[in-house]
């Protein structure tokens, strides 16, 4: 069995968002990148337990970036993986992500497909699913729990208000969150070995972004918090009310 | 060329967040001079899809197989496109849910149509097809133009409120022919929280963090939520601790919520906690420490223990309640 694990860099969650060019572009400028924690503690981590079980036999890292994504997906080596590939180009529409993964997939052939729940910092939740579709496979999201045995796999998954436990047969996608392993710090031997591993960059298939960002805002300051004495939480309760009009 | 929308019921009731997909709809509807169209499948009671015409539904699409009762992202997939197809559809809307996130990339995909996840506004049409929506976990907004012939959006539930009007909507049955492979996910079991309200509907949250000292003083939260009839949520170490279910974590690697309202229990406002939640219309902080930095990002704040403030805010909604 042969998995895929969809690979986002993203900014570190400490960073302070700041926008440069009259608000059209995100400042990178002190700003670093790390892989998706989604992709991180998860869809790694879970790929590299069903090899270590003997379930999969390749474990496979894929990104979708310019030169700037390497020391994400080089990061990601270090935690483990057989080999790493980019696909060199832009990362800036949904679309274009998932087309590009499906296209290189296509040429390998997947049993299946591990992305994170969503990015941390475009937070679409998209890509996975996309690339079940462009690829004619089943798609499961928001899995906290994934097993493969024999060809099928069982997932627990996130419902509104609820759980559901699924299966289906392999090929399929699935998108990660809590739940589906523990995460994993990379030791000096992993970091060691990730040096040699095979880093493929692959040019990208010819394709269209659907949408562009035509420019960005920060939420709007809080005008202040007013104060509430502890004792006094009628006023509270009356200004919810009144003021806030929220109950 | 009508808009189209993806609707979801619970038992044949449509859920609050479809009727605010719909009037959304509508808007866009008003906007581009055509009409509404919604689609709904499986056990979809009769008189409620006629209902749909209250918050701007022309036109009910309804692809009646007892298949469709189970979710399957392909076969809602098809049943989609079939309905684009058969309205011509230019605009298509689901929801930032579970089911949301499933189909409408699949559709956006086999229709190569831009997609904006998670919108919180009207497209804006007089700079193209304009969306805003939430970047960087809450942290800022983007906005999007869709620059493809058809445009793919889901709403973020919550942020519109919920207006019903005038009308009823026609309901046209719609077939569909499915393949096996469009139901072969087969749901083994479903284990719901029962009475609650799902966290990422609910308008009103009471979120607690480790200033709560243990799970054994959660029954104060609970109670102050019963009494509001909010959802739960947690700060991240709470439910790393197990003192909370997974499902109840919020913030940059947890759930993104947008409530009414937020009480933020002992938690102390981290910058990755601060991601999921500020987009609550009104936060409310309650903290023993005055530096606290959830405070700067509140809109009322209590100093002081939780286990004594909590039971008196509880009384005192009890009592304006009561009024
Ligand atoms: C990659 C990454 C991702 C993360 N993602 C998330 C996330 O999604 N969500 C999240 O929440 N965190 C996240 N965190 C963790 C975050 O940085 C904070 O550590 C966390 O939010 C702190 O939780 P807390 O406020 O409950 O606890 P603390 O920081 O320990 O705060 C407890 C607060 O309770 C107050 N307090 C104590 N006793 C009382 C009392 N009796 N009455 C009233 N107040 C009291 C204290 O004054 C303090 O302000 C993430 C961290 C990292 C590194
Ligand atoms: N540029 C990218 N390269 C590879 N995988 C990506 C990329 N962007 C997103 N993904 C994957 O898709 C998941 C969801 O991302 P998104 O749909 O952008 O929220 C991420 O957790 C990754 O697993």
């Amino acid at each position: 069995m042969k998995i895929l694990v969809c690979i986002c860099p993203v900014p570190d969650t400490t960073t302070k968002v700041a926008f440069a060019d009259n608000n059209t572009h995100f400042s990178t400028a002190g700003v670093t990148f790390i892989i998706n924690p989604y992709d991180e503690w998860y869809g790694i981590v879970r790929a590299l337990e069903l090899k270590e079980a003997g379930v999969a036999t390749d474990v496979h890292l894929v990104t979708v970036g310019k030169a700037d994504a390497e020391p994400v997906i080089r990061k990601a080596l270090a935690l483990g993986g057989d080999e790493a590939i980019r696909i060199d180009t832009d990362s800036n529409d949904t679309y274009m992500v998932a087309a590009q993964i499906a296209e290189y997939a296509k040429t390998v052939g997947y049993d299946l497909v591990l992305c994170g729940k969503e990015s941390i910092d475009y937070n679409n939740g998209s890509v996975g699913a996309m690339v079940a579709e462009l690829l004619d496979m089943n798609y499961i999201g928001f899995a906290s729990k994934i097993d493969v045995a024999g060809g099928v796999v069982t997932t627990k998954r996130e419902i509104e208000g609820g759980e559901e436990t699924d299966s289906c047969s392999l090929p399929v996608v699935i998108s990660c969150q809590k739940g589906v392993a523990e995460a994993r710090i990379p030791n000096m031997r992993g970091i060691m070995a990730a040096r040699t591993k095979p880093l493929k960059v692959v040019p990208p298939a010819a394709m269209d972004a659907l949408t562009a960002i035509v420019s960005y805002e920060l939420p709007p300051a809080k005008s202040g918090v007013k104060m509430i004495a502890a004792e006094n939480m009628d006023e509270l309760v009356n200004l919810l009310h009144t003021e806030a009009k929220v109950i | 060329m009508s808009v189209l929308v993806l609707v979801e019921h619970a038992g044949g009731v449509f859920k609050k967040k479809s009727l605010e997909a719909v009037q959304y709809a509508a808007n866009i509807a008003k906007a581009t001079g055509t009409t509404v169209t919604a689609v709904a499948v499986g056990d979809a009671d009769n008189a409620a899809m006629q209902a749909l015409g209250q918050y701007g539904a022309n036109k009910v699409l309804h692809t009646m197989d007892t298949r469709l009762n189970e979710f399957n992202s392909r076969a809602y997939t098809k049943v989609m496109l079939a309905a684009a197809a058969k309205e011509g559809a230019k605009v298509i809307v689901g929801l930032h849910d579970t089911v949301g996130k499933a189909v409408t990339p699949r559709l956006a995909a086999r229709l190569k149509a831009g997609l904006v996840a998670g919108a919180v506004s009207y497209p804006d049409l007089s700079k193209g097809f304009v969306v805003k929506k939430n970047v960087f976990s809450g942290k800022a907004f983007a906005y999007v133009n869709v620059t493809s012939d058809v445009k793919v959006i889901t709403l973020m539930p919550n942020t519109y409120p919920v207006v019903k009007g005038e009308g009823s909507a026609t309901v046209e049955n719609l077939d569909v022919t499915f393949e096996d492979k469009d139901f072969s996910i087969k749901v083994v079991e479903v284990s719901k929280a029962s009475g609650s309200v799902p966290l990422s509907e609910a308008e009103l949250v009471v979120s607690g963090g480790r200033g709560m000292k243990g799970p054994e003083n959660w029954y104060v939260l609970e109670g102050l939520a019963k009494e509001l009839g909010a959802a739960l949520a947690c700060s991240r170490p709470v439910a790393d601790s197990h003192w909370r279910p997974h499902n109840e974590h919020v913030g940059q690697t947890g759930g993104t919520i947008r409530p009414n309202l937020y009480i933020a229990v002992g938690i102390s406002g981290a910058i990755q906690h601060l991601a999921g939640v500020n987009g609550s219309k009104t936060i409310v902080v309650i903290n023993k420490d005055p530096e606290a930095p959830f405070f700067k990002a509140a809109d009322y704040g209590v100093l002081g223990d939780a286990m004594e403030i909590i039971p008196r805010l509880t009384e005192a909604v009890k009592k304006f309640k009561g009024q």
